[in-house]
């Protein structure tokens, strides 16, 4: 079990990394939006691998709430993209 | 070890696999839509995945209902939010990559 959630971690790890350089290099406010629902995503990814590993639900609260936040951060930027023109 | 273990730690390491292809697919694609494409899909049935191994490893019952709860979470707003940025990604315009031949959407307005 160590060893899946510790595989499953630096696979979490290395898709984070990519959507950091996303997050820098995007052109557009669009890509850079994408790129953090990505990253929010892995947030809870990494939380419930955690959990898994401990087998105790001390980070739940934090993953529903980074869940929740995330998607009204990405309806937000998208009516300002929508406004603003990007 | 129980064979409660080895499933859950097939799926966490299944659902991490797919988000890593997520993260590739966003860091190498050509345009926004492409990559709305790689950044949604793959790696919410990766999130499904984790949060099931989760759900087989957890003690309480009132950890596995929060897991579920942000399963069925995520299911409803990854598609509303995805949907939202691709309609105001097109309509800022001058973002959709040139090897896009139907465009649809810029046919309807």
């Amino acid at each position: 079990m160590i060893v899946a959630t510790n595989v499953a971690f630096v696979l979490i790890c290395v898709g984070v990394l990519s959507t950091l350089v996303r997050l820098v290099i995007g052109p557009s406010l669009a890509d850079r939006i994408v790129a953090t629902d990505l990253f929010l995503t892995f947030l809870v990814m990494g939380s419930a691998v955690l959990s898994a590993r401990d087998g105790r639900g001390t980070y739940l609260e934090v993953m529903l709430v980074v869940a929740v936040v995330g998607f009204l951060g990405t309806a937000i930027v998208a009516r300002f993209i929508e406004r603003r023109g990007a | 070890m129980s064979p409660a273990d080895v499933v859950s730690g097939i799926l966490i390491v299944s659902g991490a696999l797919l988000g890593l292809v997520g993260g590739i697919g966003v860091l190498r694609l050509p345009d926004v839509f492409a990559r709305m494409h790689a950044a949604t899909k793959p790696p919410t049935l990766g999130l499904v995945l984790v949060a099931t191994g989760a759900i087989l490893r957890v003690d309480a019952i009132s950890d596995a209902t929060l897991l579920a709860l942000v399963i069925m979470l995520q299911f409803l707003t990854a598609p509303v939010g995805a949907h939202l940025i691709a309609r105001s990604a097109h309509a800022s315009g001058g973002q959709v990559d040139p090897a896009t031949d139907p465009d649809e959407l810029a046919e309807a307005d």
